[in-house]
């Protein structure tokens, strides 16, 4: 069992007032990603919820149970650290087994469980190396094993793959979305890549400034943005937002269009504009587009073939099922 | 150091004092051993102008096996054992308990690094006049106003007192060099640790103890080779008397008090290599810990 909840949870360093109160449930089994810009404070409410920092006020529930006074150990959860915080001078197989250690598990069941999770994590044959003859991906997973063998009712990632390189960011995201599946296990996870929360959640929470800004499925977000905020931080590129006469023509303060929700076209359209900046990925491309829609520059995707030389004259149309409209207080209007 | 270039020019650059290093070391040490193999007795007329005699290694024998060189080097063990137990055992703690937020810890910690400026001759005068003095000493006030009698500390625990006094000297360094190396202890391993449900004890023994190995041998290292040769303190409180007499102060009286240059220069000689002992032996020790 692994269900968290926070209820009215609020926390000031000094006079600063970090987390506003605000409460979340977190299922059990759930896998529920934190994301919002640096500094909004994902990795002090992930800390509230493991015990590290004491709440300014509200309640901490795991499994239904008051546990805000809790000491970290006894919260049964596990946590992985950005620094991984692995042990240098002990052996990949010292730092699994130190939680085992540290409960008092005799040897063999401790030898048991570490080779078990090496086996899961692929790290059998470097269970006797110091964690500095590791690459940056073995450490991560040691200190992904140190958090499995004490299994405990939810694991907390505080950006865990931020200090890998792209490729292998990649292939972790798969490992641990795996593990996910394969334990069952409620998970949080904190990111600031967007990419990283759509791919890998059932649950994201959106933060800005310590509130939560927009609780939902990856595909809710996406779809049905709340306000502003989510709608250009969700989804990569960003979405268009558009402000002034056009968007008033259609009665909103805001209005947004995703760059994959727009035609691009050399003959007609809603939008006419000169082609900027295009970047070609292969499987798609980017027009960054100057049109009399807005002042900024209009991404739009497209697929791989299709091509404008700099400067040409594009005419843009938005598709209307697709469009997003936003009141000026940044809500969307439904 | 990258280039061939590079190497060659740092060596013509640090080779001023390399040279300068080696003038100063080498002459003393030469003199030192020259004198070891000869018979100087400058009270009885010997003198470099009239030529000394060689001795070859009488010095060296009548060293060793005079009544008081076994206990100086017993007195030297532990003098220099007893205040590295003190100042490591009490330098970590120290170094913890600084590390910890506090009101007014900017001013603790500038009087706890103090003692080290204070110079050795003044702060054992100190420790035996004010602290340790029978009739008007700090302690003897203290065990006389609870009804005890007042203990002649330099006598009556000649080597205690002295561990005591260096210890007090030696206490700043070691702390503060247990003190950076406890801050840089990265915070998410302990965070890590009593996730894990290490207690305070466990944290301590596992994780930060380790981290301060090497630390810890850096202090021994040093400390050794200054302690192996404190003079001032044993001069200035009981003169080698009580069993205090440590090696440095047998050859001092060797050399002052019986007018010996020889005897005092093999002396010295020995002294050179219970150093180097020491020094290869340590060398080891940081050298696996920094491989580590
Ligand atoms: N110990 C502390 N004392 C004072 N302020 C703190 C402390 N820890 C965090 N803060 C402040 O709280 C805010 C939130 O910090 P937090 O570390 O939770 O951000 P974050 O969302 O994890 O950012 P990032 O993505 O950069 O890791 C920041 O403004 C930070 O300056
Ligand atoms: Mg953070």
């Amino acid at each position: 069992m692994g269900q968290i909840e926070l209820k009215q949870v609020s926390k000031s360093f000094g006079n600063v007032e970090v987390i506003p109160p605000l409460d979340l449930i977190i299922e059990d089994g759930e896998f529920v990603v934190f994301v919002g810009p640096s500094g909004c404070g994902k990795s002090t409410l992930l800390r509230l919820i493991a015990g590290l920092e004491d709440v300014t006020g509200g309640h901490v529930l795991i499994d239904g149970k008051e546990a805000t006074l809790t000491v970290p150990a006894k919260r049964g959860l596990a946590m992985v650290f950005q620094s991984y915080a692995l042990y240098p001078h002990m052996s990949v197989r010292k730092n699994i087994a130190f939680p085992l250690r540290m409960a008092g598990l005799d040897k063999a069941d401790q030898n048991e469980r570490v080779t078990q999770a090496a086996e899961v994590l692929n790290l059998t044959d470097y269970l006797d190396r110091k964690p500095g003859q590791l690459s940056g991906g073995q450490r991560q997973r040691v200190a992904i094993g140190r958090a499995i063998v004490r299994e405990p009712a939810a694991f907390l990632f505080d950006e865990p793959l931020s200090n890998l390189d792209a490729a292998l960011r990649v292939g972790m995201r798969l490992e641990i979305s795996e593990l996910h599946k394969r334990l069952k296990t409620t998970m949080v996870y904190v990111t600031h890549d967007q990419v990283e929360a759509m791919t890998m959640a059932d649950k994201i929470v959106v933060l800005q400034a310590g509130v939560i800004e927009q609780v939902g499925s990856p595909l809710e977000l996406y779809q049905r943005p709340r306000n502003t905020f989510v709608a250009g931080f969700i989804g990569s590129p960003q979405m268009n937002l558009i402000d002034g006469p056009e968007a008033e023509k259609l009665g909103a303060h805001t209005i947004g269009i995703r760059p994959e929700h727009l035609e691009i076209s050399q003959t007609e359209g809603a939008w006419k504009g000169k082609v900027g900046v295009s970047e070609h990925l292969g499987s798609d491309t980017f027009f960054h587009v100057q049109s009399s829609a807005s002042p900024e520059p209009i991404t739009v995707r497209a697929t791989g073939e299709r091509a404008f030389h700099y400067g040409a004259e594009v005419w843009l149309s938005p598709r209307p099922e697709h469009l997003h409209r936003f009141d000026s207080k940044g809500l969307r209007i439904e | 150091m990258a280039t061939q270039h590079s190497r060659s020019a740092a060596r013509l650059m640090i080779a001023p004092a390399v040279t300068l290093l080696l003038g100063w070391m080498l002459i003393p040490l030469s003199m030192t051993l020259f004198f070891s193999f000869k018979k100087y007795l400058p009270m009885r007329g010997d003198s470099l102008e009239n030529g000394l005699d060689w001795v070859g290694f009488e010095n060296y024998a009548r060293f060793v096996t005079s009544s008081s060189f076994w206990p100086a080097v017993q007195a030297t063990l532990i003098i220099v054992g007893g205040v590295l137990v003190v100042t490591v055992i009490l330098g970590v703690i120290l170094a913890l308990l600084l590390d910890q937020e506090m009101w007014g810890q900017g001013i603790v910690r500038i009087l706890v690094i103090a003692p080290f400026f204070v110079m050795p001759t003044v702060s054992a005068l100190l420790w035996k006049n004010m602290f340790m003095d029978p009739i008007n000493g700090f302690f003897a006030h203290i065990l006389k106003a609870v009804g005890l009698q007042p203990i002649a500390f330099l006598s009556q625990h000649s080597l205690g007192a002295l561990v005591t006094i260096v210890s007090w000297q030696w206490l700043p360094f070691a702390t503060l060099i247990l003190l950076t190396a406890t801050q840089s202890l990265d915070r998410e391993q302990l965070e890590a640790a009593e996730m894990d449900g290490a207690r305070w004890q466990s944290r301590f023994i596992y994780i930060m103890l380790p981290h301060l190995a090497r630390a810890i041998t850096v202090v021994i290292l040093i400390q050794t080779i200054f302690l192996l040769g404190i003079f001032a303190e044993i001069l200035v409180t009981t003169q080698g008397s009580f069993g205090t007499k440590t090696l440095t102060y047998l050859i001092f009286q060797r050399v002052l008090e019986s007018q010996n240059v020889g005897l005092g220069s093999a002396g010295g000689v020995y002294a050179i290599i219970l150093a180097n002992i020491v020094a290869i032996f340590l060398m080891r020790i940081v050298g696996k810990n920094l491989d580590a």
